[in-house]
């Protein structure tokens, strides 16, 4: 990959797992492996991270808790499913007490296997996840250049309310969350 | 006195590594009463031992907890080999004794960085995490695992470890002893840690035996309940073991008190792999556990006293399989201990009787 374009931030949070691939990326982030060689800090705010780092799978009582810090992070932001429980709820796939993976609460970008997952693959899931935010925010900033393009070239000054609403529709359907509270309602 | 408030803490928090959330009732900055809410990580696995058989089960019950997997995987394979009556080879049960000190020094390590984390000494987090590295080499050159390790079966260990890994052992160890040492030093004697810490989150002797704490919690407020001094299992190979006790009661004698029990655990340790005879490290158990057949088993872990029952029905099946681990017992001295604290102080004491939420909730 080619450099990253910022020092991405990183939230970490343990739903459900057995505390091994929490310690893991505590260690993939001190000396030793050292990712913040690269500009990544571990923060506790959500609305400071770029990266979400989920270890463990998910329960009925932590499934608000994991989707409450995924809507307040801001756009772009990358999920990283951390270890084979976040990936598939891995060895406690059959108690009684587990939904599953991330995947079943907030879409998952990055799946890093391995129990516990070894922090050298991490740093390689890690290295996936920022091409994958990196390729958003390129995505969002042409969005926007071509917003203002079309507010600047004067054409639909007044949108019609059926024009609006279509967009406001397509709008919704295009972010992730949306789509996975449409889903859970079905 | 001021309007009285409540402060939401955790589960989603810097300084928790695992989910645990706490009602603060606050009155000005003084914290009046802690309520603890636990069952975000709760998993179910007691009830496992119906659909996995006796000899699997080692493998789920070392994903209890990351930090005190080797600990859990040994608990359990003794609390079964008490009930099948299995004589462990006595190089296996020196190697477990070994192994169990080890990880204890990782937990040790692990916990002394993040509550240099807490109290906002980062680069003294970073140094302890380093040399914590060094232990978890230890581990991969013996078992080839980092943090869930896989060694122990029922019978004994599921592979030897060759004297020429043993002897690199001895010298990393030796190594790890100077090296910390000097950590050790910063941790006892520089004034910001103790200006963070003397003082704080205090609990007496007799609150210490009402509540029942374990471990290096109750350790530092001077109760001996150190199960190692019963000699179970391995531990009776010990030569002579004296329990590390403080006085204090505050946070300051429980970093004390883990500061030398890596000492500590490093000679053992190193008394282990120095009286290691040769000879074979397991034996095979096979069949059904007895109907009826009842064990009981203490090992302590890192953070004290672990309590295994376990129940057979005749089949390969477990009719029932309990544990009782140090941080749930814990609980109830760390609302008492943040009972009237400072608000700024509340990481410190969580962090202090160094909370294992996997444990708790299983």
């Amino acid at each position: 990959m080619s450099k990253p374009s910022k020092s991405p931030w990183v939230i970490h949070y343990d739903a459900s797992s057995c505390n091994g691939c929490d310690i893991e990326v505590l260690s993939a982030l001190t000396p030793g492996f050292d990712l913040e060689r690269f500009g990544v800090i571990n923060t506790g705010d959500p609305k400071h991270a770029d990266v979400f780092l989920v270890t463990g799978g998910v329960n009925t009582q932590n499934i608000s808790v994991i989707q409450q810090i995924y809507d307040q992070m801001l756009e772009p932001k990358v999920v990283i499913a951390c270890g084979a429980c976040a990936c598939s709820g891995g060895v406690f796939h059959s108690c009684y007490n587990l939904i599953g993976g991330v995947d079943k609460a907030i879409p998952v970008d990055v799946y890093v296997p391995g129990c516990a997952v070894h922090p050298t693959q991490l740093i390689d899931g890690f290295i996936k996840g920022l091409e994958i935010l990196d390729k958003k925010a390129a995505l969002m900033s042409s969005k926007k250049k071509n917003k203002q393009i079309s507010q600047s070239s004067g054409v639909q000054a007044i949108p019609s309310p059926e024009a609006a609403e279509h967009k406001e529709n397509s709008l919704n359907q295009e972010t992730p969350v949306q789509k996975e509270e449409t889903k859970r309602g079905a | 006195m001021g309007k009285r408030s409540v402060i939401p803490f955790g589960p989603q928090h810097p300084v928790l590594p695992e989910p645990v959330h706490l009602d603060l009732a606050v009155e000005d900055e003084k914290v009046v009463k802690a309520i603890p809410q636990i069952g975000f990580i709760h998993r179910g696995l007691e009830k496992l031992t119906e659909t996995h058989d006796y000899q699997n089960y080692v493998y789920v019950a070392e994903r209890i907890c990351g930090i005190c997997s080797f600990g859990h995987s040994l608990g359990y394979c003794e609390t079964i080999e008490q009930m099948m009556d299995v004589d462990v080879p006595m190089r296996a049960q020196k190697i477990r004794v070994m192994l169990h000190e080890i990880s204890r020094i990782q937990s040790h390590l692990l916990w002394l960085g993040l509550t240099a984390d807490a109290f906002g000494f980062e680069s003294l987090f970073m140094h302890v995490w380093r040399l914590r590295e060094n232990v978890l080499d230890i581990f991969e050159m013996t078992t080839g695992g980092r943090v869930i390790l896989s060694i122990n079966k029922v019978g004994g260990l599921v592979r030897d470890i060759s004297d020429d890994v043993l002897s690199q052992v001895e010298s990393k160890l030796v190594s790890l002893k100077d090296e910390y040492q000097q950590i050790e030093k910063t941790f006892l004697s520089n004034s910001s840690v103790k200006s963070r810490t003397v003082g704080v989150g205090v609990i007496s002797h007799d609150q210490a035996e009402n509540l029942g704490m374990v471990g290096p919690f109750a350790r530092a407020s001077h109760v001996n309940n150190d199960v190692r001094c019963l000699g179970i299992g391995g531990y009776r190979l010990l030569s002579d073991f004296v329990p590390i006790l403080d006085t204090t009661g505050d946070c300051y004698g429980r970093i004390r008190v883990r500061c030398k029990e890596v000492v500590q655990s490093i000679d053992i340790a190193l008394e282990m792999i120095r009286s290691l005879s040769s000879g074979s490290v397991s034996v095979d158990v096979k069949g059904p556990i007895p109907d009826g057949a009842q064990a009981v088993n203490l090992l302590e872990q890192p953070r004290g006293e672990c309590f295994y029952y376990s129940l057979g029905n005749g089949t390969q099946y477990l009719e029932r399989m309990r544990m009782r681990t140090p941080s749930s017992e814990n609980l109830a001295g760390m609302v008492a201990a943040l009972q009237g604290c400072d608000l700024a102080d509340v990481n410190m004491i969580i962090l202090t009787i160094d909370p294992c939420i996997s444990c708790t909730e299983r």
